[in-house]
This record gives structure tokens, C-alpha cells and sequence, in this order.
């Protein structure tokens, strides 16, 4: 959120009860489809718009049908007046014998990072200096390196060990097998290879076991979902994930209008709020309609493979039953639905 | 009924009524207060971004001041075991105070955990019947249960027998005796689950090790009645209440065995993880000797540890323990130093670095420290008034008269 908008935010609040009242004017506008012509709604209407209605709705997977009807409808509407243009809301539950895996070929993967941007488009991600979040970090390890010790203790690489601090994604020191910010000329490295890390939608995720509020949960597809609006922020299925796979909305999440992505799901992609988690959900408003999820579709390598597991002719089978497949810490019994292979 | 509201009032009315000292410092806390207040604002306003917390660091100062305030909460039972186990005459005379003192305790573990959440307006999610309350899945529902819980006891136990006393009438010796021998087990448990709270998660190595739960009570039961000593002390100064310098003396002695125990746990921590240097160690070893020079907790961690070892040497001398003079020193030695250890100096290296390996340094937001000190002041404030009431009770100037005798 950058200065400007936390004034428009500050005389906004003031405001709040004369927008209540203009609520309806705005949903008449919105539905002849004028909403277009509303001259850059301000990002402070964000928090403004959200109606009484969705402050007290249900969790969603315990709403009746008409129940998340209602409120798709409101969320369609706020987000078609916020954004500027026609923003559709998918509620598509799991398809019956379905369960999604995904693998990706880490021979094949050049580290050109088209997917953690694809991703931020299509998933609606805030963007900018102040909060910028990516569900994919790609992670660069070094070949024929066989000494951790030598970088641990020389500082690795060069210019980082400073701090910087913020909000933002800075670099600050990494250690272990790999490091995700690496900015070379081009991409594949000669020296380098690459293991894209995102959320591995584990079959027993510990950040749903430990949320407090059952705002996240694995749907019967595999992929684990949250409902942004039950979120209520205490931060446990960060502290709980073993792989970094999710990310905090620290403040109002920078989103413009013309960047933004109107086809969107319930427990996907929809603009998020301040305050809330999120994480990778293998693009369900694309997985669930039959489509690739962004990061499989802009691979210029063909290193992402996603399919289902309950079927034998999918790909994903077919890579599990003929590559050399691992995954990671599965020491931890968290069974992740995510595979690494090499050909 | 209309006794109890007279109660509250006149209970109130003790614990508001002082001189110029006791004004000034209501005053000089009420400063605070009003800061917190703006700090919680603007974090409401423009979200958890007014703190220096990142995706890497996502846990900081609030829920460090958490855990260790905990801690603080369940000491009040070093006050209460003695008194009722060992029948400890002279603790036994004061087991109200400390109970006043889990009471300001919880209240502030309350304001830390409601500061650290990102959406505290939804705060109802967590209740039972109208939230979903993912119990007894989800560690966090525990604490729910033991802390609201534990402040109930505390208040049921510690107004309870003021109200008697108030009224001037026997005690319910059976009901009041199970409150109080629940409330002793039931203290155990709030730092026994606190520790399950972030012990529990392997991603997280630093702090995923079985000797949490009985270091968060040992450290809790150092720096707890190293603070009720010095509350005591306070007391005795300020009020004409007396308390007894065995009391004292029992205190500093739990004080000291506990503190020694905690030393040899952070030892065998300490041991058991840098004797391997696994990368599961990464987080220790980046809190005692940096990391690349990352190295913003080395100096804190040292210093915590001088101030434990230090006071627990001078404590085991019989002569320096039983000092009243130097007493009061030692004890804000042990409490700063369990302060650290326990607080940001087992938060961070838990975090740090992440489950990837990234290194990111924390340094608490001038947002972070307003609303912190705030909620430390609100403490303060409360157990200030909560003493000065409970002691008017004790010392029987305040007492219910009928409205014809006044």
C-alpha cells in the first residue's frame, strides 16, 4: 500500500456511512454493467465496499448451496464495482474421482521463472514494492557443489548477508541446498540447476491440522483451499508449513484494476483482503473447469506436468510409473501431492 | 446481588483512591496507554504491514511477549502451592495477590494475542457454536480453552474469597478448596499448551523438541515469582500490608531451584543440538553466534545468559539470597533474563532461518514496540488497581456495612 492510498484510506473511513447509503445506487449501476464508467473506483473502497452481509456469512464449506450463491453474488458484485469490470466468481465444487498431482522435471526446468510470474497474474497476487507475493519461488543450486560449509560460512552469494527488512520479499542470506534470488544475464546458468518450490497440496497438510478456525482445508480433490473470509490471521499454518508455501497479506493487497484477472474462484484466485493467507491452489478456477493451471500452460520447457491421479492414462501417472520420482521432506509424513523427476 | 454490586464499587473505589504517587503513576501508565491505543489503530487501519514482520519472519514480538506472559500468569500457583499444599502460613495470607496477578497476566496474554492476529474484527470465528472452533485438532483452540479458562479460575478463586472476606462471612471451605487445587493443575496447563503451541511443528526445528513444555515452566517459574516478590515488596512498601519476609524467603528459594533447572535444560538444548550442528541447529546457533553476520539476537542471548547464571549463583548463596537489599536486584536480573530468553530469543530462531533457509533479521516496528509497552502498562494498570483493592478487602477497610449502620 503506498502513502497515497493510506490518506484516500484515512478520509475514506469517514465516509463509510454516506457509501453505506449509496450501496444501492452503485449495485443498479453495477448490474446495467455502468460499473465501467465509475471513474477509477480508489483502492480505499476495498475495505469500504464489503457489506455487513459478508462480514457475518459461514464458513464456506459449511454453507447451503443458496448460502454461497449469495454470496458469490455479493462478491461479484463488489469486486465488478472495485475493479472496474464484469468479475466473475466460480463456486465449482470437486469433480468425483478426481485428485489432482502435479510433477515437475527439474532436468528440464532453466530457472527462467515465467511461471512464478504467470502465476502473480493469473492468481491475482499483490504486485509492487511494498508487498509483492509469489506462490512460486524458484530455488537455484549450484553444480558439483559438495561443501555447504564453504558458502555457510564464506556468505553467499555476494552482496547478500544485509539486511534489509520491510515487508517485501529482500534478500537477506540464504543457506541450505538452494537460494531464490538469482538475477544471471540468462537463464539456463552453466553452473546452475533449478527446483521450483510452490504449495504441494500435501494429502496431510500440517497447516490445516493446526488452523484454529478450519479456514483451510483439503477439498476432496486434493488441493487445499482457504476461505479468505473466515481467515482470521494468527499466522500457524505459516509457522506450520515445512515448505514456505504460504504467504501473508500484510497490509491491503495492491492489485490494479487493469491487471487484474475477472475470472476467479471462491477459493482461489478472488482478490484477497488484508490480513488473510494464501497460498498456491494449482489454479483452481482453470483446474476444476478442465484447463491447465498458468504455471503448466507458460513452461516454455514443458518441465510441469498436472493431472489426475486417480487416473492411470493421465500423464501424471505415466511420470510417476516410468521417471525417477522423489519429493520433499517426506520425512515429515505430510504426503505431498507434488513430484520432482528427472527423465 | 445488591451486596456484590456494592462489592464491585467499593472495590473499585480502593483500588482508585491514592495519593500524588499513586495519581503519577496511574498517570505515567495511562501515557502508555493512549500510545498503544494509536498503535492499535493505525494496525487496524493499514493492516500487520505497520509492523517489520515479513513472509519470513511471521511471527514476532506479540507473540513472544505471549509466550513469556503466559509464564507470568501460571507463577501466581507458586504463591498458591505452597499455601495450600504445604500449608505455608505466611504465603497463604497473600495467595490472593497472586492470584490479582495471574488475573493482570491473562488479561495482557489476551492483548498479545489479539495484537498479533491479522484479523482481530473476526475474532468470533473462534468461538464455539457461532465460529468453528477446530478443537482438538488445532493446538491453538487448546490454549483457548486453558487461558480463558485459567482466567476464570483466577477470578472465581481470588473475588470469591474477597467477597467473603468483604461480607464477612465463612468460606465455603469445599467449593473454594476444589477452585483452588483445579486452578494449581489447571496453571501447569497453560504453559505445558502454550509450549504445544509452537513445539509441535517439525517444520520448525529450533523449537521442535520434547524438553519445551517443562523449560517453558521452569522459566515460568523463575521469572513469575521473581516479579511477585518484587510486587510483594512493592506492596509492603506502599501499603500498610503486611507480608512476612518467609514468604519472601520461600519465593526466592523456588525461584532459585527453578531458574537452576531451566539452566540445565537451555544446557542439555544446547548440547544435544550443536554437538551434531545438523541444519536443524541453524536457528540456535544463528541466536548464539549469528549467522554471516546476521547477528542482531548474539548480544541479547548473551546477555540473557549472564543475567540467568549469574543470578543463580548469587542466589544459591544462602546469605545474598536472604538479603532483602540485594534480593530485589537479583530478581529483575532473572526476570530481564528470562524475558529475553524465552520471548524473542526463542521466537525468532525458530523462524529464522525459514523452512527454505533464508536468513531475514527482525527488528520490532516503532508500532510493534508502542503496542507492546501499551499492553505491558494496561498490566500495570490493572494489577494496580486489582491490588489496592485486594488489599483494602485483606486489611478489612473496605467491608460491607448495611446502609443504616453508614
Amino acid at each position: 500500500m503506498s502513502k497515497d492510498d493510506s490518506k484516500i484510506d484515512e478520509t475514506g473511513s469517514v465516509s463509510r456511512r454516506d457509501f453505506l447509503r449509496k450501496a444501492g445506487t452503485y449495485t443498479a449501476a453495477s448490474l446495467s454493467g455502468a460499473a465501467m464508467l465509475l471513474s477509477d473506483p480508489k483502492p480505499a473502497q476495498a475495505t469500504q465496499n464489503v457489506t455487513w452481509a459478508e462480514h457475518f456469512q459461514k464458513n464456506y464449506r459449511l454453507m447451503t448451496e443458496e448460502e454461497k450463491q449469495e454470496a458469490i453474488d455479493r462478491l461479484e458484485k463488489r469486486y465488478s464495482e472495485e475493479f472496474g469490470k464484469t468479475v466473475t466468481v466460480d463456486g465449482s465444487p470437486a469433480i468425483d474421482g478426481v485428485l489432482f498431482g502435479y510433477a515437475l522435471n527439474i532436468q528440464k526446468c532453466i530457472g527462467c521463472r515465467r511461471c512464478a510470474k504467470a502465476c502473480v497474474q493469473e492468481n491475482n497476487q499483490s504486485r509492487g514494492p511494498e508487498q509483492e507475493i509469489e506462490w512460486i519461488r524458484v530455488l537455484r543450486l549450484e553444480k558439483g557443489e559438495f561443501d555447504v560449509n564453504d558458502r555457510d560460512n564464506a556468505g553467499y552469494p555476494e552482496g547478500f548477508g544485509v539486511q534489509v527488512g520491510g515487508n517485501a520479499y529482500k534478500p537477506a542470506g540464504v543457506v541450505l541446498e538452494g537460494q531464490h534470488y538469482y538475477t544471471p544475464e540468462q537463464v539456463p546458468e552453466k553452473d546452475a540447476f533449478y527446483m521450483p518450490m510452490q504449495c504441494m497440496q500435501c494429502e496431510k497438510p500440517p497447516c490445516v491440522k493446526v488452523c484454529p478456525v478450519r479456514t483451510t482445508y483439503r477439498d476432496p480433490d486434493g488441493i487445499v483451499v482457504i476461505d479468505y473470509n473466515w481467515c482470521i490471521g494468527c499466522r500457524m499454518c505459516i509457522g506450520a508449513c515445512p515448505y514456505w508455501a504460504r504467504r501473508f497479506n500484510w497490509g491491503e493487497p495492491n492489485l490494479p484494476n487493469e491487471q487484474m484477472n475477472p475470472v476467479t474462484h471462491y477459493l482461489g484466485n478472488r482478490p484477497r483482503m488484508k490480513g488473510v493467507a494464501e497460498k498456491c491452489t494449482f489454479c483452481i478456477q482453470r483446474t476444476r473447469k478442465g484447463r491447465w493451471t498458468a504455471c503448466v500452460e507458460v513452461c516454455p520447457v514443458g518441465a510441469r506436468k498436472l493431472g489426475n491421479l486417480l487416473d492411470p492414462e493421465s500423464d501424471i501417472r505415466k511420470v510417476l510409473q516410468t521417471k525417477k520420482v522423489f519429493r520433499l521432506r517426506t520425512d515429515l509424513n505430510t504426503y505431498p501431492k507434488f513430484f520432482y523427476f528427472m527423465d | 446481588m445488591k451486596r456484590f454490586t456494592q462489592f464491585i464499587i467499593d472495590f473499585l473505589r480502593a483500588g482508585f483512591t491514592g495519593g500524588a504517587m499513586f495519581w503519577a503513576w496511574m498517570l505515567f501508565l495511562s501515557f502508555f496507554i493512549v500510545l498503544w491505543g494509536y498503535g492499535e489503530y493505525v494496525q487496524l487501519r493499514d493492516g500487520m504491514i505497520v509492523t517489520n514482520l515479513t513472509d519470513q519472519v511471521s511471527w514476532g514480538l506479540f507473540l513472544a511477549s505471549f509466550v513469556f506472559m503466559v509464564g507470568v500468569a501460571a507463577a501466581a500457583v507458586t504463591v498458591v502451592f505452597p499455601a495450600y499444599v504445604y500449608h505455608h502460613h505466611e504465603l497463604h495470607k497473600v495467595v490472593v495477590l497472586g492470584e490479582m496477578l495471574a488475573i493482570a497476566a491473562v488479561v495482557m496474554c489476551l492483548l498479545f494475542v489479539t495484537a498479533h492476529m491479522g484479523r482481530p474484527d473476526r475474532l468470533w470465528h473462534i468461538f464455539p457454536v457461532i465460529g468453528i472452533f477446530n478443537w482438538p485438532n488445532a493446538m491453538l483452540t487448546w490454549d483457548v480453552i486453558v487461558l480463558s479458562g485459567y482466567l476464570v479460575l483466577n477470578l472465581l478463586g481470588g473475588f470469591y474469597f474477597l467477597y467473603k472476606k468483604y461480607s464477612d462471612r465463612p468460606l465455603n471451605k469445599p467449593f473454594y478448596l476444589t477452585v483452588v487445587f483445579v486452578a494449581i493443575v489447571w496453571a501447569l496447563s497453560i504453559h505445558t499448551v502454550t509450549a504445544f503451541l509452537i513445539n509441535t511443528m517439525p517444520a520448525r526445528p529450533m523449537w521442535f523438541h520434547s524438553v519445551m513444555p517443562i523449560k517453558f515452566i521452569t522459566t515460568a517459574f523463575a521469572a513469575g515469582p521473581a516479579l511477585i516478590i518484587i510486587v510483594f515488596m512493592l506492596v509492603r512498601k506502599f501499603t500498610p500490608m503486611k507480608i512476612a519476609d518467609e514468604a519472601l524467603h520461600m519465593l526466592s528459594q523456588i525461584v532459585t531451584w527453578c531458574l537452576g533447572i531451566a539452566l540445565f535444560l537451555t544446557l542439555s538444548e544446547v548440547v544435544t543440538e550443536l554437538y551434531p550442528s545438523t541444519e536443524h541447529s541453524f536457528g540456535l546457533q544463528y541466536l548464539m553466534f549469528g549467522h554471516n553476520g546476521l547477528s542482531g539476537l548474539v548480544p541479547f542471548f548473551w546477555t540473557a545468559m549472564a543475567l540467568m547464571l549469574g543470578s543463580f549463583l548469587l542466589l544459591l548463596i544462602p546469605r545474598v539470597r536472604r538479603n532483602l537489599a540485594i534480593l530485589p536486584f537479583l530478581c529483575i536480573a532473572v526476570f530481564v533474563g528470562i524475558w529475553i530468553e524465552k520471548g524473542m530469543g526463542l521466537m525468532l530462531p525458530g523462524v529464522i532461518p525459514t523452512p527454505i533457509g533464508e536468513f531475514t533479521e527482525y527488528v520490532p516496528s516503532s508500532i510493534e514496540l508502542m503496542i507492546v509497552t501499551g499492553v505491558w502498562a494496561i498490566g500495570f494498570f490493572v494489577l494496580t488497581v486489582l491490588i489496592k483493592g485486594a488489599v483494602g478487602v485483606l486489611l478489612g477497610e473496605v467491608r460491607y456495612q448495611e446502609k443504616a449502620a453508614s
